[in-house]
């Protein structure tokens, strides 16, 4: 027997990650079938007819919060419900008492302003963010805009706007940042030191953290400025001031650039500045052709007086060559386009989301290449949660590219830190071990530090012992998997 | 700002952060131990987001509301004289002025309808109720809303020509602003009624109250109302549903010159004792005191400030600053409240009058902290009246420097409501009314609160979008 519940809760807002958590919970109590709770955009009022529910019947919008569940029992409903509202309430505070206190700011304007701090990270939906950071910037206040879909024109008016107040904007669509030693965004703990990292890169700026950690060289400031900073329409704004800053700031004696090759009149000015300041500038310009992140970071460690060496790996011995293809499924876009440019390299055409030459677009099918996915990109993420917070998009992946005759090899990231899954390597195991019982070669890249909370080593130890190979090194990782892709260029 | 340091500071020590957005980023610094606030967030009204974007980057809008909450605040509103309304605001037999936005016959409630059947009754225009309205519903008198004449008027706030009517100067920009007299409660044309004691008292108002306060007026060479309105804050007014403090403020000042007026002592006593006994005859100079400071705050190109917000009991209208004279409108609420006697929700007409100036200029419900006695009248409780005043500050663009709250430590009431915060909090201005019976004839029936319909400020939002340009 089938039963359905359908509810509106007016005015009721919760961010779209938290909800898709909530749905996640609720989707996943016995007996349960269908879970939707969602704000009631008319993306997500689309979703009701495939859930078996008639959207003509909800008159809703998107301050409401909309939740539909069919579930196969009343008892399981029940359930259901129960645990929709434990996950709700677990995720708001109770209000402000009305007697003492006063109601918490609804703008980032006026929390600045009630609070002075320096610093904003804003991560509504990408048509508010400029609101909002427009908002800090003149209450004073630093903006880190992890949002993406930030128009061109508004990312402009906001550097322009910063740079006149002395003040920086970190992104938009900028994952991670270390400032002062808070790790904001998706950020590793990492040790503090004397590196200070300008980054358009966010997964790739975790990869260069991580490999400096390891090898004994700490970090005082991560300064992400957003994939399009060093564009020739903006002009790398923020570059500019964050190299500036960063050659004031005493704790920093060596400054890192980690960038895709910027606009050449873009280059000429970086290059220029880079020359003028008292600080030692190390360029880490990923061109497909050039240095990999692993070796920026083996440049940075003997700049920095430390002696490079490989990174950690756990290897499994006595791997042959199979026959097939590489299949590599990545939650980190700086991960996934590295790996692809030294697959391309190696392997001839592989299909892929990313844009790189040697890649031929990705139409869905997997069938008889290679592929490499970045599963972050917006096409996969746009209502399900990222990979690195939630797995569940990547094992579904998983599970199919481990059905298919003619998978070789499975090339997965990892990436851990603040922000990322508790446990990745808890939900990935079973999925290793399915592959691995199917002669499929899996190797992973374990992007972490020592210190990030997840364990590192024990994580790279339960991946090592379902029968994955693990590298610290990205580079690494995918070179042993083409070298397992039997058909790879000698 | 420290202009000293890179980034004010930002990589010297840790910043408190602020965020807004995703609750997992709080998860993160909290497990960090880095002092955080979450903005309590939440999309702006549908499909507002691109228009606020466009405002917030109009090189204009911060000046211009600057300058518009300026001359709203240093507003000197100074009760100066009585004249006539023909004198005042220049209508004639047949013209009538009414509250809120512009309005037909046609459309008007039961509460307008009684009001203008009054009226005409008043001025002798028809003998019956039934002739007048007669004469209204084949097109034979003339409608235009008070705010359009530089007046306002309570609930119906109907006006017709031979009605006295204060007279206040605002000393700062030299513009003036008028209000009918007050009636007192329960049977009175403002709520709709047309009794024949309704009419006689107006012809009293007309013959008696009005020579008497203009007598006393220009004999006190003009009142200072923002002084009184600032003392009737610390005395628990908040100058909309109570003007208890304010009208007895009033009394002592007017007393001592209508003694010397040389009035028939007769009618010198009805005189004192009509205003003494009318806890809200002060109500009718707070609003011209309202108007007269909001009026010179209009027409600022880029400005998002609300220069009056207005019900005319079907539709509940806004201007704004940067609109000029254009009217944002949606269907009036009907307000939530306490009743009076027998009458009950059923018996409450949409939302009605021109009194919400008091919001526009930063009292009523926005100064409710300095009234906590008016939580009784909503049914509520103390803290509600200080959350009201605390949540308004989060829609407005300033702080009142001289209207100020004594249990807030003397801050001063927020002032100046910006469409743009509306629309982006999801706030609406904390309205305080009285509420008139559906049916003509009825007058008052309670009094509480009502709630904006926020469709009025998208719509405002979205206009001076258009009008930002690209």
């Amino acid at each position: 027997m089938t039963v359905r519940h359908l509810d509106v809760r007016r005015g009721s807002y919760h961010d779209s990650v938290t909800l898709m958590q909530v749905s996640r919970t609720v989707g996943d109590v016995d007996g349960v079938e269908a879970a939707l709770v969602a704000m009631a955009t008319e993306l997500n009022l689309d979703f009701l007819p495939a859930l078996g529910f008639d959207a003509g019947a909800v008159e809703a919008g998107p301050n409401d919060l909309l939740i539909a569940v069919r579930a196969g029992s009343d008892d399981a409903l029940a359930q259901a419900l129960q645990a929709l509202e434990a996950a709700l309430t677990s995720s708001r505070r109770p209000s402000a008492d009305t007697w003492g206190g006063e109601p918490p700011p609804r703008t980032t304007g006026d929390a600045v302003t009630a609070t002075g701090a320096r610093l904003a990270l804003v991560s509504t939906p990408g048509e508010h963010a400029f609101v909002e950071s427009l908002d800090a910037l003149r209450a004073g206040a630093n903006v880190m805009i992890f949002s993406d879909n930030v128009p061109l024109e508004a990312e402009r008016r906001l550097k322009d706007e910063a740079a006149a107040r002395g003040l920086l904007v970190m992104g938009p669509d900028c994952g991670t940042a270390i400032v002062a030693g808070v790790g904001l965004g998706f950020a590793n703990v990492v040790r503090n030191g004397p590196v200070g990292i300008v980054a358009a890169s966010g997964t790739g700026a975790q990869q260069l953290t991580c490999l400096l950690d390891d090898a004994g060289i700490g970090i005082s400031h991560v300064l992400g400025v957003g994939g399009r900073d060093l564009s020739a329409a903006v002009g790398g704004a923020s570059t500019v001031a964050a190299l500036r800053a960063l050659d004031a700031d005493p704790a920093t004696e060596l400054i890192v650039v980690l960038s895709k090759p910027p606009a050449p009149e873009v280059a000429t000015r970086i290059e220029a500045l880079a020359g003028e300041l008292a600080t030692p500038v190390v360029l880490g310009l990923l061109r497909p052709d050039g240095d990999d992140l692993t070796a920026v970071a083996g440049r940075v460690i003997e700049a920095a007086g430390g002696t490079a060496e490989p990174p950690a790996a756990w290897p499994v011995p006595d791997r042959a060559p199979r026959a097939g293809h590489l299949r590599g499924l990545f939650a980190g876009g700086t991960l996934a386009s590295e790996a692809l440019a030294l697959a391309v390299r190696e392997l001839g055409p592989v299909a892929s989301n990313l844009h790189l030459e040697g890649a031929t677009p990705l139409d869905g099918t997997s069938a008889a290449r290679h592929v490499i996915v970045d599963l972050g990109e917006d096409e996969f993420t746009r209502g399900r949660p990222h990979p690195m917070i939630d797995p569940s998009l990547r094992l579904e992946r998983l599970a199919d590219e481990t059905a298919r005759d003619d998978t070789a090899v499975l090339l997965l990231d990892v990436v851990l830190g603040h922000g990322a899954h508790p446990d990745p390597a808890g939900d990935l195991v079973p999925a290793i071990e399915a592959a691995v019982a199917r002669g499929i070669h899996v190797v992973v890249s374990l992007c972490g530090s020592a210190g990030d909370p997840q364990d590192r080593d024990r994580q790279a130890s339960s991946l090592a012992g379902a029968g994955a190979s693990v590298h610290l090194s990205n580079a690494e990782a995918a070179r042993e998997a083409i070298r397992l892709t039997r058909g790879a260029r000698p | 700002m420290n202009h000293e340091e890179p980034f004010s500071g930002l990589l010297t020590e840790p910043s408190t952060v602020v965020t807004a957005g995703v609750e997992l980023f709080e998860r993160t610094l909290a497990a960090q131990g880095v002092d955080h606030h979450r903005v309590d967030w939440r999309p702006p009204d549908d499909g507002t987001a691109a228009a606020i974007a466009r405002i917030s980057a109009d090189p204009r809008t911060v000046a211009a509301n600057e300058e518009a909450v300026s001359r709203l605040t240093s507003a000197e509103p100074r009760w100066t004289d009585v004249v006539t309304a023909s004198e005042a605001v220049g209508i004639e037999r047949g013209q009538f002025l009414h509250a809120g936005p512009p309005l037909t016959w046609e459309r008007a409630s039961g509460p307008m309808r009684g009001a203008l059947i009054g009226a005409m009754l008043y001025e002798g225009m028809a003998g019956t109720p039934e002739e007048a309205a007669d004469i209204a519903a084949r097109g034979g008198i003339e409608l235009s809303p008070c705010h359009e004449h530089g007046a306002v008027g309570p609930m119906a706030g109907v006006v017709a020509p031979s009605m006295p009517m204060f007279r206040v100067e605002n000393a700062a920009f030299g513009n003036t602003a008028y209000c009918s007299l007050n009636e007192g409660l329960g049977k009175v044309l403002r709520y709709g009624a047309f009794g024949p004691e309704v009419i006689e008292r107006l012809q009293w108002m007309r013959d008696v109250l009005g020579p008497a306060m203009r007598a006393a007026v220009r004999a006190l060479d003009g009142m200072d109302l923002r002084a009184l309105i600032t003392q009737a804050l610390q005395m628990g007014d908040e100058l909309h549903n109570r003007n208890r403090a304010a009208s007895a403020l009033f009394v002592r000042e007017v007393v001592p010159p209508l003694l010397e007026a040389e009035l028939d002592p007769r009618q010198l006593a009805e005189v004192v004792r009509f205003i003494n006994g009318n806890e809200h005859f002060f109500l009718n100079l707070v609003m011209p005191a309202a108007k007269a400071a909001a009026d010179p705050a209009r027409d600022l190109p880029g400005s998002t400030m609300v220069v009056a917000v207005a019900r005319n009991g079907t539709d509940f209208g806004i201007q704004v600053s940067g609109t000029g004279d254009r009217w944002f409108t949606a269907p009036a609420e009907v307000p939530d409240g306490l009743f009076l006697g027998g009458y009950t929700v059923e018996d409450a007409n949409p939302d009605i009058g021109d009194s919400t100036i008091t919001e526009t200029a930063g009292l009523g419900g926005f100064a409710m902290a300095a009234a906590p006695a008016i939580v009784r009248f909503i049914g509520g409780e103390v803290g509600q009246a200080l959350a009201a005043t605390r949540s308004m500050y989060q829609i407005t663009l300033a702080e009142h420097p001289v209207y100020q709250v004594p249990i807030l430590e003397f801050r001063g009431t927020p002032v100046g409501i910006d469409v743009t915060k509306v629309v982006r909090t999801g706030l609406v201005p904390v309205v305080n009314t009285g509420i008139a019976g559906r049916e003509a004839g009825t007058g008052q029936v309670g009094a509480g609160l009502v709630t904006p319909p926020m469709a009025v400020f998208s719509a405002a939002v979205r206009a001076l979008a258009d009008d930002a340009g690209a």
